[in-house]
C-alpha cells in the first residue's frame, strides 16, 4: 500500500515545457507515472514524450475526462511568479494533490494557496519539495533522479520517510534500502517556512496504511512542525514508531542566521535543536544522531512493540 | 529582510501609525540641532543597529539638553552591539509612558497563516509573558484571502481584557498593522513597545519589520523610497567580503545553487550541498573535531563553472588547508560536472586535486562518470555505501595528519 498516490494515479505537470519539468516528466513516465497531460499557455498541441500539452488546466482535464480519464495530481514546476496563479488554477479545476516543486515563492503566496486548498479540500505538498513516492507504485516529482537512480535507492517496504530537506529523503531511503528496510511512502514535504502539509498532517494517513510500520523523518531547526508531531503522536497514540534524524546542531549557536531552506532560521528557543530534540523524546521518538543509525533504530523500535 | 528602526517607523508614519517626533542623525555633531528641533526637551537616542540589545550595550541613551545630546551620540557612534556597526542615531522626543502594549504579526507555520499576538504587558519579553501571564497575551489567527476586517484587531485587543477608550483606541493601531504586514509581504511586523502616555495618546515607540527576501523585487519601489539597496542581505551579522564573493558566484550563473556562502575561521574548506545534506555535513564535520572555513549549499544540478569558482573561491581563503566536497545522495545534480568542476577550480588555483581533495562523496545520478575522472586525477573518492558522517570523518582525520 501506499499513501496519497497510487499506480494509478493520472496526474498533469503545469509548465511541462521548462527546462527542469521536461526533464521530471521524462524521469517520472519512465519510473512509471501515469502522466496524461501538461499545460503551458500558448504551447497546445505539442508534446513532451508523447504527453499532449494544453493551454490551460481546464482543458487538460476536460479533455482526458472525454477518455475516461480522471485527472486528479498536478506537478507544479513554474517560475516562482507564477506559481501561486498555476496552484489556483489546478485548485479551481479540480484537481485533489498538487506537488509543488518551485523553490523561493514568498509565503503570503503560499498560505494562500493553502488556505484556497482547504476550502477545496486539496492537499498542497511543498513547496520547494522533491515531491511523493511510492517505490515500485508512483512517484511525484523530482525526487529520486533519474528512474534507474530512484530504483537503486527506494525499495517497496513498510518504512514510512517525511523529510524537509529533498536530497536528505533520498539519502535517508537509501540507507534504510541498505539495511533491508523498504518504504511504503517517502514525502518529501519541502523547506519553506510555510508548507502545503506538514509532518503532523501526513501522519493520519500513515496510521491509516496498514503497511505502513515505523516512520522515519530528516529534521531541522526552525518552525514547529517537529513540536506539532509530537503533539500529535501523543495525542493519538500512534502505533507507530517513529525515528528522527536531527541535522543543523550546529545553528543552535547562531540565532538570527539563515543556513539551508527558508524555513531554517531559529528564531526562538523553540525553533532550536536541542528543543525539538527535547520535545520529540519526551513524546517517544527517538532521535538519531547519524543517518546510519537509524535502521537500527527502527529494528529496536519494531522489536519492542511486537514484545 | 530586517529593518532599521528608522526605516520601520517610516513605513509606519506612511500608514498613519502614531509616532513622537525625530530626526535621524549621521554624525554626533547633528545632536545637537536635532535637540532643538525637536523642540528642546528631553530626548532619547537611540543607536540604528539590526540586532537587539541596544539598552545593555550602552547604546540607547538619554539627554535632557544640546551639550548632553552631542555626548550621548558621540559615546553612542562607535558602540557596536553584538557585531552590528551603528549605522545612525535616530533622536526622539522622550515621552511620559503611563503604559506599554506588544503587538506583533508574524506566520504560524503550523496553522499556515499570519497571527497576531497583542499583550497589555509591553515592553518586556513577550516568550516571559506568555509563559507567566498567559490570559495578559492573546494569539489570533487571520485569514490571507478573506479581506481583513476591523473587528479581528478589535478581538485581539479585546481578548486581554482591555476595554474602553483604549479599545478603541489600540484597535485601529493593531488593523493597520496587520494590513502592513499583509501588503509588503512581511515575516515580522512588531511593535514595541506600543506606548499610552500620560495625556491618554498612543504612540509606537520602537518597531521591528522584517520582509521577506523572495518579495523584495515585488516592493521595489518602496525598498528605494526607504534607501534600501539591493545588495543589502541584511542578515543578522554583515556578510563578509568572502560571503559577497560567494554571492557573486552564485549569480553569475543561473544553473543550479553554489550559494549560502558563510564564513568561519576553520582549516578545511567545504564544497557540501545541498539544503539539508550542508546542515547534516557541517554538523558530522564539527562532531569529528573538524575546524570548518566555510559553510555553502550547492546543489540543483549547477554548473562546472559554478561548481570551479566556489573551489577557487574557498581555496583562495587563507589557512584553508583542504576541501571536501560532500552530499546527500542526489537526485538532480549531476556528479560528473561537479567533480570536473572541483577538480579544474584546484588546478586553475595552482593546486594538486589528489592532495587538497580531502574526500569526494557524492552519491547519485552519474556518479560512475564522475568516479572515473576522479580516479583519474587520484582523488580520494567513496560512494553511498560510506555514510555522510563517516566520509566527514575521513576529511578531518587528512588534515590531522
Amino acid at each position: 500500500m501506499s499513501i496519497l498516490l497510487t499506480r494509478d494515479t493520472q496526474i498533469i505537470v503545469q509548465g511541462i515545457t521548462g527546462r527542469e519539468a521536461i526533464n521530471l516528466t521524462r524521469e517520472n513516465l519512465a519510473y512509471g507515472t501515469k502522466i496524461v497531460g501538461g499545460v503551458t499557455p500558448g504551447r497546445a498541441g505539442r508534446d513532451i514524450y508523447g504527453v499532449p500539452v494544453y493551454d490551460t488546466v481546464r482543458e487538460a482535464v476536460a479533455k482526458n475526462a472525454e477518455k475516461g480519464i480522471r485527472v486528479t495530481g498536478s506537478i507544479v514546476s513554474v517560475p516562482p511568479n507564477f506559481t501561486q496563479d498555476a496552484i489556483f488554477e489546478a485548485l479551481d479545476s479540480g484537481i485533489e494533490l498538487i506537488v509543488v516543486v518551485t523553490e523561493n515563492v514568498p509565503r503570503k503566496q503560499v498560505a494562500q494557496a493553502v488556505e484556497y486548498a482547504e476550502m477545496k479540500g486539496a492537499r498542497i505538498i511543498g513547496p520547494n519539495c522533491l515531491g511523493i513516492i511510492s517505490p515500485d507504485e508512483c512517484k511525484m516529482g523530482g525526487v529520486g533522479g533519474p528512474a534507474a537512480n530512484t530504483r537503486q535507492a527506494y525499495k517497496k517496504g513498510t518504512i514510512g520517510v517525511m523529510s524537509r530537506s529533498g536530497g536528505m529523503t533520498t539519502e535517508i531511503a537509501s540507507t534504510l534500502t541498505a539495511a533491508g528496510l523498504g518504504q511504503s511512502t517517502c514525502v518529501s514535504i519541502g523547506g519553506d517556512a510555510i508548507v502545503g502539509t506538514t509532518y503532523a498532517e501526513l501522519m493520519p494517513f500513515f496510521e491509516a496504511d496498514p503497511e505502513t510500520e515505523a516512520i522515519a523523518i530528516y529534521s531541522e531547526p526552525g518552525g514547529r512542525m517537529e513540536a506539532e508531531l509530537a503533539e500529535w503522536v501523543v495525542a493519538h497514540r500512534s502505533r507507530l514508531p517513529i525515528v528522527a534524524f536531527m541535522a543543523g546542531r550546529f545553528m543552535d549557536e547562531m540565532k538570527g542566521m539563515r543556513f539551508g531552506h527558508a524555513g531554517t532560521i531559529v528564531e526562538g528557543k523553540e525553533d532550536t535543536t536541542a528543543e525539538k530534540i527535547k520535545r520529540m523524546e519526551a513524546a517517544g521518538i527517538s532521535v538519531a544522531e547519524r543517518i546510519e543509525e537509524i535502521p537500527a533504530l527502527i529494528r529496536k523500535r519494531l522489536a519492542e512493540r511486537k514484545r | 529582510m530586517r529593518f532599521y528602526e528608522y526605516e520601520a517607523k517610516d513605513l509606519f508614519r506612511r500608514h498613519g501609525l502614531p509616532l513622537g517626533k525625530s530626526q535621524t542623525i549621521d554624525r554626533p555633531e547633528e545632536a545637537r540641532s536635532a535637540f532643538a528641533a525637536l523642540g528642546g526637551g528631553p530626548v532619547v537616542l537611540k543607536s540604528q543597529v539590526l540586532s537587539g540589545g541596544r539598552m545593555k550595550a550602552g547604546a540607547v541613551r538619554f539627554a535632557d539638553d544640546a551639550a548632553a545630546a552631542e555626548a550621548a551620540a558621540t559615546a553612542i557612534f562607535p558602540i557596536r552591539v553584538n557585531g552590528q556597526e551603528c549605522r545612525s542615531i535616530l533622536v526622539e522626543e522622550k515621552t511620559k509612558v503611563a503604559k506599554e502594549y506588544f503587538v506583533a504579526i508574524t506566520w504560524d507555520g503550523r496553522a499556515k497563516r499570519p497571527v497576531c499576538v497583542f499583550s497589555d504587558m509591553g515592553g518586556i519579553d513577550i516568550e516571559e509573558v506568555a509563559l507567566t501571564h498567559p490570559d495578559h497575551v492573546s494569539k489570533t489567527h487571520f485569514s490571507t484571502i478573506v479581506p481583513l476586517m476591523p473587528h479581528v484587531a478589535k478581538q485581539a485587543v479585546a481578548a486581554t481584557g482591555v476595554t474602553g477608550s483604549d479599545l478603541n483606541k489600540l484597535a485601529p493601531i493593531v488593523f493597520e498593522l496587520m494590513k502592513i504586514f499583509l501588503a509588503y509581504d512581511l515575516t515580522l511586523a512588531e511593535i514595541n513597545p506600543l506606548a499610552k502616555l500620560a495625556d491618554g495618546r498612543f504612540v509606537v515607540l520602537d518597531g521591528h519589520i522584517d520582509m521577506e527576501a523572495e518579495a523584495r523585487g515585488q516592493h521595489k519601489k518602496l525598498l528605494t523610497e526607504l534607501g534600501i539597496g539591493d545588495d543589502e542581505t541584511r542578515q543578522a551579522r554583515p556578510p563578509t567580503a568572502f560571503e559577497l564573493a560567494g554571492a557573486r558566484v552564485n549569480a553569475a550563473d543561473h544553473r543550479g545553487v553554489a550559494g549560502n556562502v558563510v564564513e568561519f575561521d576553520g582549516n578545511l574548506g567545504l564544497v557540501i550541498g545541498a539544503g539539508g545534506g550542508s546542515l547534516t555535513l557541517f554538523d558530522a564535520v564539527r562532531k569529528h573535531g573538524g575546524k570548518p572555513a566555510n559553510y555553502c549549499e550547492i546543489g540543483g544540478n549547477p554548473s562546472m563553472s559554478k561548481a570551479k569558482e566556489l573551489t577557487k573561491l574557498i581555496l583562495s581563503k587563507p589557512g584553508v588547508e583542504k576541501i571536501a566536497v560532500m552530499m546527500n545522495v542526489v537526485s538532480n545534480t549531476r556528479v560528473d560536472i561537479v567533480a570536473r568542476g572541483v577538480i579544474k577550480g584546484c588546478l586553475e588555483a595552482g593546486k594538486d586535486p589528489a592532495e587538497t581533495i580531502a574526500i569526494f562523496r557524492i552519491p547519485g545520478a552519474w556518479e560512475e562518470e564522475g568516479f572515473k575522472i576522479l580516479k583519474k586525477y587520484g582523488v580520494d573518492f567513496c560512494d553511498r555505501s560510506v555514510s555522510m558522517h563517516d566520509a566527514a570523518g575521513r576529511a578531518v582525520a587528512k588534515l590531522r595528519r
